[in-house]
C-alpha cells in the first residue's frame, strides 16, 4: 500500500471526502423527512410498487412477533428467499436461504439452519437488533435474484450488485461489487468484497480494487474483471436516474441487481451512499459533482434526458 | 455560503461572549485563572463572657465593617437562646444578642472570616464623613504643658503635613529615641495612645481612638489593643505609638472605631470580651466564592448550589471538553467509535478511578460480557430481555471482581463499580452485535478507536487547571461550543482518509 496521500493532491484527483459528502451533498441535498422512504425497505418497496419499478417480488412482510410462527409454516412452501430487517443498513441481517435440507434451511454459504436459528432470527430482527436506530423492525421475505449467466463465477456465493450513485437524478458514478470469499459472501468493500468501477457511458469495467488495492482477476475464480460489461446499461442508468424522481433525494445510491428472467431490478436505495465506489472508480467523484451543480436547466428534464447527459458528458470527467 | 456565514458569525460571538464574561468574572470575583493559587485567611472568633442578673440581656458588641488591609468574606453568630442580629447605630455597626430572661454565666460568641492583605483589591474607602473631623481641645496640667508644647514645636519643625508631624511625634516615644519630654509625660500613669492623642490634638490634627487586634496565628484570649488613627485631611491613618505610621497594616485588624464603646452588656455584669483567631490557607477560587456572595456573578455561578450539587456540576461542565474532543477525533481525524459521545461518559468514569485501572477494569468486564453475550445469543431469547439479561449477569460479574478485588487487599477492584450499568451492557452489546456482522476485525477498530478517544479526552479533563478553568469560568464553555460549531463545518478531508484513499495514487 502506498504511502499516505496529501490533501493537496486528494483535492486534484476530486476525491469526495465524508465530511464534504455530509455537509455539502447529503445535508443539502438529501431532506431529512425522506429518509424513511430509503431507510425503510418495506416503504422503498411498495413506493416502487407505485411507480410501477422493478423490484423482487415481495412474498411476506411481518411487524410483530406473534407473526413469527404462522410466517415460518409459509416460508416451508418455499424453496428459496431472501429475509432481511427493513430497516437493517449495510447488508446487516439479511439471510439468503437458498434450498433446503430436509426440515433445515439451506443459506448461501452452504450452512443449515433450523426453523429455531430462522425463528430467532426473524425475532431478533423484529426487536430492532439490526435496525438503524434500534427500535422495532420488521422482517421482509422476498424472492431470490437468480444469477445472470454472464455473472458466473464472479461472485462467491451471492449475486453482484451495481451500485449507481445518483445526483439531482443524473447517474455520477457506477460500479459493479462481487462479494468473495473474503468478504464471507458479503457485498460490502470494506469486508473485501470486490469493486468493480464501471464507466458511465457503457459500463465496461474501468478499473478494480479489493480492500483497497488494484486487481485485475477476480481473487477467487481468477477471471479476468477488465471483460465486464453490463448488459441492458442504458435501462439499468434509466432505472437509477427515475429513483430520484420517485423520492426526491438529491444525492442517492441506488443498488441494481440484474435477474437472469427479469432483467434490471431495484434492489434497494441508500440516502448516505459510501465513498468506497471512487476506489473503485480510481476517480473522484468531485468533478462529476460539480458539473452537474453547475447545471440550471428549465423545464427539468425526463430522465431518459439526464441519462444522455450522463453518458454523454459526465463519463469524460 | 449564506449559512456559513451565519455560522462564523455565531462562533465569533460565542468566542468573544465567553471569554469577556470570563475576563469580567476575574476582574470583578478575582477568582484565579489557574488553580493552586492560595491566600491567606483569618478566621476570628470574638467570645462574650458574662453572669447575667436574671432578667432581660442585651449585648451589644461592635464589629468591624470597612477594615483597611483586610476584607470580611463572611460571619456569623453562635449562642443558644439569643436573638442576634446586626445593626447599625451611627456609622457603627453593632452585632446585638438579647435575651428576655438569662442568669448565670453566658457566653456569646461571634467570629467572622478576613482575608489577607495580598488578596484584597482595594474596594471603595469607606464613607466620607458628612463632617470634617476637627482637633478636639486639649487641657494639659501646669507641669505637662510646657513639655507638650516642646514636643509639638520640635515636630512641627521637622515636619510638613499632619502626616509627618504625627510621625515625628510619634517617634518621640518610641523605645530607643524617646525623649526627656516623652517621658515626663508618660510618667503621668498614662499611655502612649493618650498622651499622643493629646499632643496631635493640640497640634491641630484630628484623631480618633481605634480598637485594633494583632493577628497571629493559632491565639487564645486575645483582647484589642487601641490604637490611634489621625486624619491628614483626606483619610485617616492608623498609627502605632511604638511602630510609627501604619499604611498596609500587616497582621493588624482594626475591629473597632470610635463612638460607643467596643461592648456593652445590659442586665449582666463581669462581662469580658476576648478573641481568639486561626490562620488559614485556602485556594483562592474558593475564597472568591466565599466573599461574593452578593454579586452579580455569584448568582449565575454554580457555586450557590450545595456542595453536593456542585460536585456533580464540576463533572457536567467537563463534557462541553469531552464532547469536542470526540468531535475532532471524529471529524478532523475520522477515528471510529462504538456510539458516538460513549468515549465520553467512558471517559468520565476514568476521572473517577484514575486512568490505568480504569482501563482494564473495564475492557476485562466487557471482555467477560462479550463472552456471556455470546452464549446468550445461543439460547433464543428476545433482544430485550438479552439485554437485560447481560446487565444482571454483569452486575454479577462486578460484584464478584470487587469482592475477589478486596479481598486479594486489591482496592482496584472496586472501582469498576464507577461505570454506570447502563453504559458497559450497552457496549457489550453493541460490540458484540458488531462482532457477529462485522467480524472481529471491526470490534477492534471501534473498540480500540473508543477507548483511544476516551483516553483522549480523559487527559484534557483530567488536568487540574482545566477542571478549574471550566467550573469556575463554566462560560469558557462557550468557546468550546464556537469551536464545535466551526468543526462542524469543516468539509476537509479527515486524517484517516489520507490513508483510505491512499491507492489513488496510481489510478489513471
Amino acid at each position: 500500500m502506498s504511502a499516505w496521500l496529501p490533501p493537496r493532491r486528494l483535492r486534484e484527483l476530486g476525491m469526495l471526502g465524508m465530511n464534504a459528502r455530509n455537509l455539502e451533498y447529503i445535508g443539502r441535498y438529501n431532506r431529512r423527512q425522506l429518509y424513511p422512504l430509503v431507510d425503510n425497505k418495506l416503504k422503498t418497496k411498495l413506493l416502487a410498487r407505485d411507480y410501477d419499478l422493478p423490484v423482487p417480488t415481495l412474498r411476506l412482510a411481518l411487524s410483530q412477533q406473534h407473526a413469527v410462527d404462522p410466517a415460518l409454516d409459509t416460508l416451508d412452501h418455499l424453496d428459496g428467499f431472501a429475509m432481511k430487517p427493513a430497516k437493517g443498513s449495510g447488508g446487516k441481517g439479511i439471510w439468503v436461504i437458498t434450498g433446503r435440507r430436509g426440515d433445515a434451511f439451506l443459506k448461501s454459504s452452504g450452512a443449515e439452519l433450523s426453523r429455531d436459528e430462522l425463528r430467532r432470527h426473524m425475532s431478533n430482527t423484529l426487536a430492532g437488533l439490526y435496525s438503524l436506530g434500534g427500535g422495532t423492525d420488521s422482517v421482509i421475505i422476498e424472492d431470490l435474484i437468480r444469477l445472470a449467466p454472464r455473472f458466473e463465477g464472479l461472485s462467491h456465493e451471492g449475486v453482484p450488485d451495481i451500485r449507481v450513485i445518483v445526483f439531482r437524478g443524473y447517474p455520477v458514478m457506477a460500479m459493479l461489487r462481487l462479494a468473495t470469499h473474503a468478504s464471507d459472501g458479503k457485498a460490502n468493500l470494506h469486508q473485501g468484497a470486490v469493486g468493480v468501477g464501471l464507466t458511465l457511458d457503457e459500463g465496461r469495467c474501468a478499473h478494480a480494487v479489493q480492500m483497497g488495492k488494484r486487481i485485475t482477476h477476480h481473487p477467487d475464480t481468477g477471471l479476468p474483471l477488465d471483460a465486464i460489461a453490463i448488459e441492458a446499461w442504458q435501462e439499468i442508468l434509466e432505472l437509477a436516474a427515475y429513483c430520484y424522481d420517485v423520492t426526491g433525494l438529491g444525492y442517492l445510491g441506488t443498488d441494481i441487481v440484474i435477474d437472469r428472467d427479469r432483467g434490471p431490478m431495484l434492489l434497494e436505495l441508500n440516502a448516505r451512499p459510501g465513498l468506497a465506489i471512487q476506489m473503485a472508480n480510481g476517480r473522484g467523484l468531485l468533478p462529476r459533482l460539480k458539473a452537474v451543480e453547475r447545471l440550471r436547466e428549465r423545464p427539468r428534464p425526463s430522465h431518459q434526458e439526464r441519462v444522455r447527459f450522463s453518458v454523454e458528458t459526465l463519463s469524460r470527467l | 455560503m449564506n449559512s456559513r456565514a451565519t455560522v462564523a458569525f455565531i462562533v465569533a460571538v460565542l468566542c468573544l461572549a465567553g471569554l469577556s464574561v470570563a475576563l469580567l468574572r476575574h476582574a470583578q470575583t478575582g477568582i484565579p485563572w489557574l488553580p493552586g493559587e492560595r491566600t491567606t485567611v483569618w478566621l476570628i472568633e470574638a467570645r462574650i463572657d458574662f453572669v447575667a442578673l436574671d432578667g432581660p440581656v442585651t449585648a451589644s458588641l461592635s464589629i468591624p465593617e470597612q477594615v483597611p488591609g483586610y476584607r470580611m468574606v463572611d460571619e456569623q453568630a453562635a449562642s443558644a437562646g439569643y436573638g442576634f442580629s446586626v445593626v447599625q447605630v451611627d456609622n457603627d455597626r453593632r452585632a446585638e444578642w438579647t435575651r428576655r430572661d438569662a442568669s448565670g454565666a453566658q457566653s456569646l460568641y461571634f467570629s467572622a472570616t478576613f482575608l489577607g492583605a495580598d488578596f484584597v483589591t482595594m474596594g471603595p474607602q469607606e464613607e466620607q464623613a458628612d463632617i470634617e473631623p476637627r482637633a478636639e481641645p486639649v487641657f494639659w496640667g501646669d507641669a505637662d504643658i510646657t513639655a507638650a508644647s516642646a514636643l509639638i514645636a520640635e515636630a512641627r519643625g521637622k515636619s510638613s503635613d499632619p502626616r509627618s508631624l504625627a510621625r515625628e511625634l510619634a517617634r518621640g516615644f518610641q523605645d530607643g529615641s524617646q525623649t526627656q519630654n516623652a517621658a515626663l509625660l508618660l510618667a503621668r500613669d498614662e499611655s502612649p495612645v493618650t498622651v499622643l492623642r493629646k499632643l496631635l490634638n493640640d497640634a491641630d490634627v484630628p484623631t480618633r481612638e481605634v480598637q485594633t487586634l494583632r493577628l497571629e496565628d493559632a491565639r487564645r484570649r486575645q483582647s484589642l489593643e487601641p490604637l490611634l488613627e489621625i486624619y491628614d485631611g483626606e483619610e485617616w491613618i492608623l498609627l502605632d505609638p511604638a511602630l510609627g505610621l501604619i499604611d498596609a497594616p500587616e497582621d493588624l485588624l482594626l475591629w473597632h472605631r470610635g463612638g460607643r464603646s467596643v461592648l456593652d452588656v445590659t442586665g449582666g455584669t463581669q462581662s469580658r470580651l476576648s478573641f481568639s483567631m486561626i490562620r488559614q490557607s485556602v485556594s483562592a477560587a474558593q475564597l472568591a466564592t466565599e466573599r461574593d456572595k452578593d454579586s452579580l456573578f455569584a448568582l449565575i455561578g454554580v457555586h450557590r448550589l450545595p456542595i453536593e450539587e456542585q460536585s456533580m456540576f464540576k463533572l457536567l461542565l467537563l463534557l462541553p471538553l469531552g464532547a469536542t474532543v470526540v468531535v475532532f477525533c471524529r471529524v478532523l481525524l475520522g477515528l471510529q467509535t462504538a456510539g458516538t459521545f460513549m468515549p465520553v461518559l467512558i471517559a468520565l468514569v476514568f476521572l473517577q478511578t484514575a486512568l490505568l485501572p480504569g482501563l482494564i477494569a473495564f475492557v476485562s468486564v466487557v471482555i467477560l460480557g462479550l463472552l456471556m453475550r455470546g452464549y446468550l445469543s445461543h439460547l433464543n431469547l428476545l433482544l430485550v430481555a438479552r439485554i437485560a439479561a447481560l446487565i444482571v449477569l454483569v452486575i454479577f460479574v462486578i460484584s464478584v471482581l470487587s469482592i475477589i478485588g478486596y479481598q486479594l487487599g486489591i482496592s482496584t477492584g472496586m472501582i469498576i463499580t464507577f461505570f454506570p450499568m447502563i453504559i458497559i451492557a450497552w457496549t457489550i452489546e453493541r460490540l458484540s452485535i458488531l462482532w457477529e456482522e462485522e467480524g472481529p476485525r471491526d470490534v477492534l477498530i471501534q473498540g480500540g478507536g473508543s477507548m483511544l478517544v476516551a483516553v483522549l479526552a480523559y487527559l484534557p479533563m483530567q488536568s487540574s487547571t482545566v477542571q478549574h478553568l471550566s467550573f469556575n469560568f463554566p462560560e469558557l464553555n462557550l468557546v468550546l461550543l464556537a469551536g464545535i460549531m466551526a468543526m462542524g463545518q469543516y468539509t476537509g478531508y479527515k486524517l484517516s482518509e489520507l490513508g483510505r484513499f491512499s491507492a489513488m495514487d496510481d489510478a489513471p
